[in-house]
């Protein structure tokens, strides 16, 4: 932790510079590379219907990826989140097919979304377990519920008119009118995380929740707060995930964490907290998505993007660690120098 | 030492310029990929370039193999340029749309699909037929406003009829049986339970026979097992189990052979012969039916033809002619029937390879 | 009575009274459900998630977490049918020695990136999650093997019993009685829960971190390949997606089992009963007829409820030395 503050401080960058040059900013450049790239080289890549199909696909794991970045920057993990997404869609399926009205249908999906959060929210803060284990019992939990909810039925008859929204585009482009509400969303998250005392905070948890607590940061509000927060974005990618496919299932979105959580960490966000940025976790959730599209355009199994997807998640992270590793190893050997040839060392310490 | 400390600027400097250089030259070539991609799958495709893309439920299964070779054997006989199979890994319903997604962006010119979902698929196949490309279902029906044209394996009625009649000449006219099936939602399923209960009920014959249960293992063979075991144990006089579906046939019958049920528990439905040989030879099933799936996806190539063609268009009286296997007439709700079922036992058994 | 307070106070204690609950209610409601064959059954099924447990055990104790394993399970169930059928004269016992050897090299691989790039393991077992098993589906494809391509003597291995306990169950209690003793008994045994607790003061301690985690996920990986050979006697097929999915499992079971996620408490005998336990409710809950569709709803409440049972402890614990502290001074 205190090797990464120092190398910022002794590269001396700031502002403009040190926002061009991290992280996040460099995976943005990738993703722009990969889609000119891709452009040029895969037929067919480059047309408004990609934007269309590889948004639409993308949409709910990049609404995840939000509350989840956060999450994983307070140093804890919330693994439940497809389970709520599921169980939202259970709900909704259920309750429709009953007759209820439809748009008290999605109030009450966003409720259970709240509920589902601050029952995370609860175990994790004021009971005091580890979030690990919470969100695993809570994954199944949900999912259970899901299952009890629904049992094996499908319920496939929602209103043409939201189904039809949920995949239309905007006129030419190809975007998906739903992309609007996204971007609302990340803005609010970005402006969160990266604007506001309360997401400097969280930074300041992820480091070291003591340190934090002594700075008088209320730590397990917040942390209520952005478990409560997951939950209701995790209805929302529900809710968007039934009307897309116009199709309420017990098995909805099943296994989406494992995606979410890989691409955030591609995005930057560290594991450990404290590190990681809302664009970052944008450019992993985009990085992924666009390779499997293109890969899938060109028929190429299903199998190759589990590996790539693999690959880019484990690179991603023992990556730095070998570059971290590289540059101890320099820095040890030029202080053992330095130490051993006093006369020839030269005084200041961050050359 | 310096360039450490840069390193970081430089690369970020190398990889920002190069994405611009990339988007500046992106941007000047004319993005004119996307007008044919799009247009690509008029049905005036000349017959040189036609495509055709198979989708079948789910990738790794015996029986959808036996139906994609047929499938390639029909493409090729058709005359399709080129002739493609992709699927997911699981039968699941949305994971169908990406690959249909993905398929009307790259211009196909027929997609045959056997549905997972009848409704889930349907969004997905629309946009693909507004880009022009013609929609067979087969195997497993989707919604009918969303396709072409639906070739089916044989008349649904008659595999229900006929599974229901070899159960009750095994347990002996009367007793508990269950059906273990696959996914709850797939349509070809549905509707033999549908015809199969319908014919328990009203059918003097099957009067004694009683249906306790239905349980899905979604064509996941452990998951199969699974049920097989659990219906053994929830229902302990269950004399016969029907499974019109060729992995829960094969699980169950895996179970029943090392168990004590051998024997006592009669087994049926739809199975691979290759897959059922061993189970046939040591008892544990007497008989069960299927078709020659091969045949199946054979058929729904030159459907995909005909259409392309406009020699018809998928209403009923529609005639078209499927290679090797003659000529097909259009029946009712655009459904094609490819032929009869069916009925192997140990004495036909070892005369069938697949 | 102190005796008998101890006895609550074991980790094991919850797991093991819900599990002798369990099958004292379904079996008054449902008699059939402990027949022979039943029985059976239940055993069989527990065989495989119990050795996966134990090796998940001996990962969870030092801090870490093993996600790959049912990857893991498919590549080398799918071995065992290859195995069989490209040398179909090959002895039953290379087979076992063969896909075990690669779960072992398979455990290696994330035990190497876990200690010498001290990354965490969630991570990087869920990049491996996805790796191995891209390479089972590439190297099987739409491809099956089935309990017919295998000989008879190796399915029998789920079929014979000695006293009334199948084969594989057998092997699955000589693993767990060896782990167990090794954890319990041994030093580097005992190693892995000082690493669990505090790995910095471990090391200064003496322990050989890195080795030990290293060996703790080859271990792991060796059970895992067990497991992937009793899984190909057991079923039916073996191909691409065999063992998806199953890693939540293990590690619920580990959970409920009394293994705490942040290391350095639990046993593998706990995380067995906890294995056992998990599959006993899917055959009692079908027993019973009540709707399976509980099944996973249940398995979320004992998760939960698991946690808030360690946590609890885990705070008498404290609040005990701590005043124990405080009188001894």
């Amino acid at each position: 932790m205190s090797e990464v503050l120092s190398q910022e401080v002794a590269a001396g960058r700031s502002g403009a510079a040190r926002v061009m040059t991290s992280r996040g900013a460099i995976m943005w450049y990738l993703v722009l590379a990969v889609l000119v790239l891709l452009s040029l080289v895969v037929p067919g890549f480059a047309s408004p219907r990609t934007a269309g199909f590889l948004l639409l696909d993308v949409i709910p794991i990049l609404m995840i990826a939000l509350p989840m970045t956060l999450v994983i920057i307070t140093a804890e993990i919330d693994l439940s989140v497809a389970s709520t997404a599921g169980l939202t869609s259970a709900v909704m399926g259920v309750l429709w097919a009953g007759g209820m009205n439809i748009y008290l249908v999605l109030l009450i999906c966003l409720i259970v979304g709240l509920l589902a959060g601050a029952f995370n929210g609860i175990m994790i803060t004021a009971v005091g377990l580890p979030s690990l284990a919470v969100t695993i019992g809570t994954l199944a939990l949900f999912r259970g519920l899901a299952l009890v909810v629904i049992g094996d039925n499908a319920v496939a008859n929602f209103p043409r008119e939201l189904t039809t929204w949920a995949t239309s585009k905007i006129g030419a482009t190809g975007i998906p009118v739903f992309m609007v509400i996204v971007l609302v969303l990340i803005a609010i998250f970005a402006v969160v995380l990266h604007l506001t005392p309360f997401g400097r905070g969280l930074f300041a948890m992820g480091f070291s929740k003591e340190a934090a607590e002594f700075v008088g940061i209320d730590v397990g509000r917040s942390k209520f707060y952005l478990f409560v927060a997951t939950g209701l974005v995790s209805s929302m990618a529900g809710i968007f995930w039934t009307l897309r496919y116009s199709s309420a299932r017990s098995d909805n979105a099943s296994g989406l964490e494992l995606a979410v959580i890989a691409a955030v960490l591609l995005g930057g966000v560290s594991i450990f907290g404290g590190r990681g940025s809302v664009p970052g976790a944008v450019a992993g959730v985009l990085m992924i998505g666009i390779i499997n599209y293109a890969l899938r355009l060109q028929r190429i199994s299903d199998v190759v993007l589990i590996i790539v997807t693999g690959t880019l998640l484990i690179a991603s992270v023992v990556g730095p660690s070998i570059f971290e590793w590289m540059r101890k190893v320099r820095h040890d050997r030029r202080v053992h120098r330095d130490l051993t040839n006093p006369a020839k060392s030269s005084t200041s310490p961050a050359s | 030492m310096a360039l450490m400390r840069n390193a970081r600027r430089i690369l970020a400097a190398t990889a920002a310029t190069t994405a611009l250089a990339l988007l500046a030259a992106g941007c000047t070539t004319p993005a004119a990929p996307a007008p044919s991609a799009s247009g690509a799958a008029s049905s005036s495709a000349p017959a040189a370039d036609r495509s055709i893309t198979f989708i079948p439920k789910q990738l790794n299964n015996p029986y959808t193999d036996v139906v994609l070779g047929g499938g390639k054997t029909g493409a090729q006989a058709a005359g399709f340029a080129k002739s493609n199979v992709v699927g997911p890994l699981e039968a699941s319903a949305s994971s169908q749309v990406s690959f249909i997604n993905a398929e009307t962006q790259a211009g196909t010119n027929v997609i045959v699909i056997a549905a997972n979902d009848p409704d889930a698929v349907c969004p997905a196949l629309e946009e693909a037929r507004t880009g022009g490309a013609k929609i067979v279902a087969f195997d497993s029906d989707t919604n009918p406003k969303c396709r072409d044209l639906f070739v089916s394996q044989v008349v649904a009625k008659d595999v229900a009829l006929i599974q229901v009649e070899i159960i009750s000449e095994q347990i002996g006219g009367s007793g508990e049986i269950a059906i273990l099936s696959a996914t709850a939602n797939a349509t070809n399923q549905n509707e033999w339970i549908k015809f199969m209960e319908a014919e328990l009920k009203d059918n003097p014959k099957y009067k004694d026979i009683k249906l306790v249960a239905k349980v899905y293992g979604d064509d996941d063979d452990t998951k199969s097992f699974q049920e097989a075991q659990g219906l053994m144990q929830a229902y302990p006089n269950l004399k016969g189990i029907i499974s019109p579906t060729t992995v829960g046939i094969a699980a169950t019958a895996r179970y029943l052979s090392k168990s004590k049920y051998k024997g006592k528990v009669a087994l049926t439905g739809l199975g691979l012969p290759n897959e059922m040989r061993a189970f046939v030879k040591d008892g544990t099933v007497t008989e069960f039916a299927l078709w020659d799936p091969a045949q199946l996806g054979y058929v729904a190539a030159f459907a995909g033809k005909a259409l392309l063609d406009g020699t018809m268009t998928g209403k009923e009286g529609d005639k078209f002619t499927a290679g090797d296997m003659g000529e097909r007439t259009v029946g009712a709700n655009g459904v094609v029937i490819v032929g009869p079922p069916t009925r192997f036992n140990k004495d036909n058994i070892d005369k069938y390879n697949f | 009575m102190n005796r008998v307070w101890s006895v609550l106070r074991w980790r094991e204690f919850p797991v093991a009274f819900a599990l002798v609950a369990l099958i004292i209610v379904t079996y008054s409601v449902n008699p059939a459900f402990l027949a022979a064959q039943g029985v059976k059954d239940l055993m069989l099924n527990a065989t495989i998630l119990v050795i996966l447990a134990a090796g998940q055990t001996l990962v969870l104790v030092t801090e870490n977490v093993d996600l790959s394993v049912g990857s893991v399970l498919g590549l080398t169930a799918y071995s065992v049918g290859v195995l069989f059928a490209v040398f179909p004269g090959i002895p039953i016992i290379a087979v076992f020695i063969i896909a075990i050897l690669l779960g072992g090299v398979l455990g290696a691989i994330n035990g190497l990136l876990v200690s010498v790039a001290k990354v965490p393991a969630l991570v990087i077992t869920l990049g491996t999650l996805y790796i191995y098993r891209g390479i089972n589906n590439a190297w099987a494809g739409g491809k099956q093997y089935f309990a017919g391509d295998r000989p008879e003597a190796f399915g029998d291995l789920s079929v014979q019993t000695i006293l009334g306990i199948p084969l594989i169950t057998l092997i699955a209690l000589v693993i767990l009685a060896i782990v167990a003793i090794y954890l319990a008994g041994t030093r580097s045994g005992r190693d892995l829960y000082a690493i669990g607790s505090d790995s910095d003061a471990a090391k200064l301690y003496g322990v050989p971190v890195t080795k030990r985690i290293f060996s703790v996920f080859v271990a792991n990986g060796l059970l895992a390949g067990l497991a992937g050979v009793l899984y190909a006697s057991r079923f039916n097929s073996v191909g691409a997606t065999t063992g998806d999915g199953i890693e939540l499992q293990v590690v619920a079971a580990a959970v409920v089992g009394g293994v705490a996620i942040s290391g350095g408490v639990g046993t593998v005998v706990g995380a067995a009963l906890g294995g056992l336990l998990l599959t006993t409710i899917t055959s009692s809950l079908t027993a019973m007829r009540v709707d399976k569709f509980w099944q996973q709803a249940v398995v979320g409440v004992l998760i939960l409820s698991a946690v808030v049972i360690d946590r609890v402890s885990s705070l008498r614990t404290t609040r005990r030395l701590r005043v124990s502290e405080a009188r001894n001074v």
